[in-house]
């Protein structure tokens, strides 16, 4: 893959882009739509959603609060269970171990299932550096590396592709891969899954090493759980003989009772389904079933100074769902490449700023690219407050100054003083009615977001005074 | 260089100078919770099942959700068994079918096809070769339409299930089915490598259009035995 999300720039700038796409914009649209409906009926389905949501955020703030312990125990399950466990502080050092075990097995090439944390830390284009070809085994993520694009959306990653560039990027590229494109490919998914099929096969059946990530880890077993759809995950973690597997400190979870929230939860909120087509549970190495070592990569880059932030520290929660992206409004029309960042939507807003530090343009930006509207907080499973994250990491933005921070805080700092004392708030709420001719129909200063869009009308009278007098 | 050290055998006590990535890693995550609140524990007031405890029901409910995740759905009794596996195995069109070590003799004494048995020298590229696999399974959830399957003797390894293109899993009613998640996770063992299959391999992610069938089994048939 060679999309690189270095030097991107700021949000605002990067979203403009997109929003003038019209093809984007349909697609993500129809996506976003067409996920988040099925979500809300999977969801409605079970009477205790609240209950599993709510011991879901229990079982990881829980877990977060004694992470050291949950660790050290984790690592003694796996080792109890026959793998082998790495720790690595940073992305470099998760890379290097990485390419240092494949390379010990002789081979130069691996199969890899979707992970996140691996896209994260680059590692497909660390093993490139030194020689070794990683294949991505995801429909979305094979179209994404043969197009040489990055991805946009944590569950369907090439939902800005259209199936006609996806037979091209298909004809084009696959050759050069590996097995070609059948001739006479045609658009239809159906032919196009086909296609992958067979170019991915012949990967499959000679792969001697695999890399996955985790969606689980469960420390008293050693477990590891991977969600998957297509097989291709299945494939990853059962047939070569050497399995590496890299995953973010956060993951791990105390029981193997714990697993049943999630099993519940992530499902319907990432697929919309009861149940997704394939779940992996392995525990260290099996005799005579699947790869023989087993690598455990415990990855921290970042996960430790999120963790240390009492208000950012519950984004650790997050188990990568992506139902926040299909509601969140600013996500709908910017898209996934905006957020310069392999996590995008509105956990990418909180995540991205916290793993690698606001000192960049694009992290800097990122928790305003919200409207912090709550639709993310309400269908989060583990119930993360996205907004309250979003306002702490603007006020940590804006401390660090720069004109239009400073402004930012100023202003901030205005409305929670009006807020906090509701004459102040009335007088000010009837003062904007009764000059509402004035007001300009765009706000000055406000940049690209009010470039897209105008202001709405002020009703004649503030709600305060509406209720006070007929709406009673 | 420090760090990234592999962890084999006994886990090794934190060493004093220099500090791996994990004595590293371990000792910031210590600084960063020090002050944090006490997180209460967990409690659990979601409930164990959402469905009435009636095994015929449940059955229902189970063969009605694996339907509607596109796995084609049978229904027999012990005798009916073998006469069902051979037929289900002709209309495929199988001319060799999978076995695992431990599937009862009598399943498959009605089939015509070659039977394959699965050794540990088998390659994935010999699996490729054989038509259809038949194995029974750990359990079944009715809730949410999935068969798990933990490498029992009558399932076999994890590969054999997903290298051929055709999966026919016996369920046996009512024994090995519960009604939910938390059932089942009572039930299975964490130990063992498990596998669970709700429908045939699908993948959405092209334009959200869904396709059966991209790299596991295109065809999966459940068959469900009762008495």
């Amino acid at each position: 893959m060679s999309g690189t999300f270095v030097g991107m720039p700021a949000f605002p700038e990067a979203a403009r882009e997109a929003v003038g796409n019209r093809t984007l914009r349909a697609n993500l649209r129809h996506a976003t739509h067409t996920i988040r409906d099925k979500r809300a009926k999977a969801v409605a389905e079970l009477a205790d959603w609240q209950q599993l949501r709510e011991a879901g955020k229990q079982i990881k703030n829980h877990t977060l609060r004694h992470l050291d312990r949950y660790l050290v125990q984790l690592e003694e399950s796996v080792v109890r269970a026959g793998g082998t466990v790495h720790w690595a502080a940073d992305a470099d050092e998760a890379n290097r171990i990485v390419a240092d075990l494949v390379k010990a097995t002789g081979e130069r090439e691996v199969v890899k299932v979707k992970s996140m944390a691996t896209q994260e830390i680059g590692l497909n284009e660390a093993l490139a550096a030194e020689g070794i070809s990683a294949y991505e085994t995801d429909l979305a993520e094979l179209i994404v590396q043969l197009g040489h694009d990055r991805p946009s959306h944590i569950l369907v990653p090439a939902i800005h592709r259209n199936r006609g560039e996806i037979r091209d990027i298909f004809r084009e590229e696959m050759g050069s891969w590996g097995r070609p494109a059948p001739d006479g490919l045609t658009d239809s998914p159906a032919e196009l899954a086909e296609a992958a099929r067979l170019h991915l096969r012949e990967k499959f059946l000679r792969a001697k090493v695999g890399v996955s990530g985790a969606n689980f880890m469960v420390a008293e077993t050693g477990t590891l759980v991977v969600f998957e759809s297509e097989g291709n995950g299945r494939m990853c973690l059962t047939l070569p003989e050497t399995l590496i597997s890299v995953v973010g400190i956060e993951k791990v979870i105390p029981t193997w009772q714990d697993l049943e929230v999630f099993l519940q939860t992530l499902p319907r909120s990432s697929t919309a389904e009861r149940m997704n087509p394939y779940t992996s549970m392995w525990t260290g190495t099996t005799d005579g079933d699947g790869p023989s070592v087993f690598h455990l990569v415990l990855l921290d880059n970042g996960r430790t100074d999120t963790l240390a932030d009492e208000v950012g520290r519950q984004a650790l929660r997050c188990i990568r769902c992506s139902a926040c992206l299909n509601v969140c409004p600013v996500y709908e029309r910017a898209g996934g490449h905006a957020y310069g960042s392999v996590y995008p939507g509105p956990i990418g807003a909180i995540l991205s700023p916290q793993l690698r530090g606001t000192q960049r343009e694009i992290d800097a930006s990122l928790p305003y690219a919200s409207s912090l509207c709550g639709a993310c907080y309400e269908v989060c499973p583990v119930a993360i407050d996205i907004p309250e994250v979003l306002v702490h990491l603007r006020e940590r933005v804006a401390d660090r100054g720069g004109k239009g921070h400073r402004l930012e805080k100023a202003a901030m700092k205005a409305a929670s003083w009006a807020m906090d004392r509701p004459a102040v708030l009335a007088a000010a709420e009837r003062a904007a009615t009764r000059t509402r001719r004035l007001h300009p129909k765009k706000l000055p200063g406000a940049g690209a977001w009010t470039d897209s869009r105008e202001l709405p009308e002020l009703p004649e009278k503030s709600f305060r005074d509406w209720w006070k007098g007929e709406g009673r | 260089m420090e760090g990234g050290e592999a962890v084999t055998g006994p886990v090794r006590s934190a060493r004093g100078t220099g500090g791996s990535s994990r004595d590293r890693i371990l000792a910031r995550v210590r600084t960063a919770v020090a002050d944090a609140r006490e997180a209460p524990e967990v409690t659990r007031a979601y409930l164990t099942t959402h469905t009435p405890d009636a095994p015929a029901a449940v059955l229902d409910l189970l063969h009605e959700n694996l339907a509607e995740y596109r796995a084609l759905v049978h229904r027999t009794d012990a005798d009916g068994l073998p006469a069902l596996l051979a037929r289900l195995v002709a209309d495929h069109g199988s001319s060799t079918v999978l076995v695992p070590p431990g599937l009862p003799l009598e399943w498959l004494g009605e089939a015509g096809p070659v039977r394959v048995q699965d050794r540990s020298a088998s390659t994935a590229a010999e699996l490729d070769t054989v038509d259809s696999v038949v194995t029974g399974c750990a359990l079944a959830i009715a809730e949410t339409g999935t068969i798990v399957l933990d490498g029992g003797p009558d399932q076999g390894r994890r590969r054999i299930t997903l290298v051929p293109d055709h999966h026919i899993c016996v369920v046996r009613a009512p024994d090995q089915v519960v009604a939910s998640v938390p059932q089942a996770m009572a039930r299975l063992d964490p130990t063992r490598p498990l596998t669970w299959i709700s429908g045939p391999s699908a993948t959405s992610d092209i334009e959200l259009d869904r396709v059966e069938g991209v790299h596991g089994p295109r065809k999966l048939e459940v068959v469900l035995v009762t008495g």
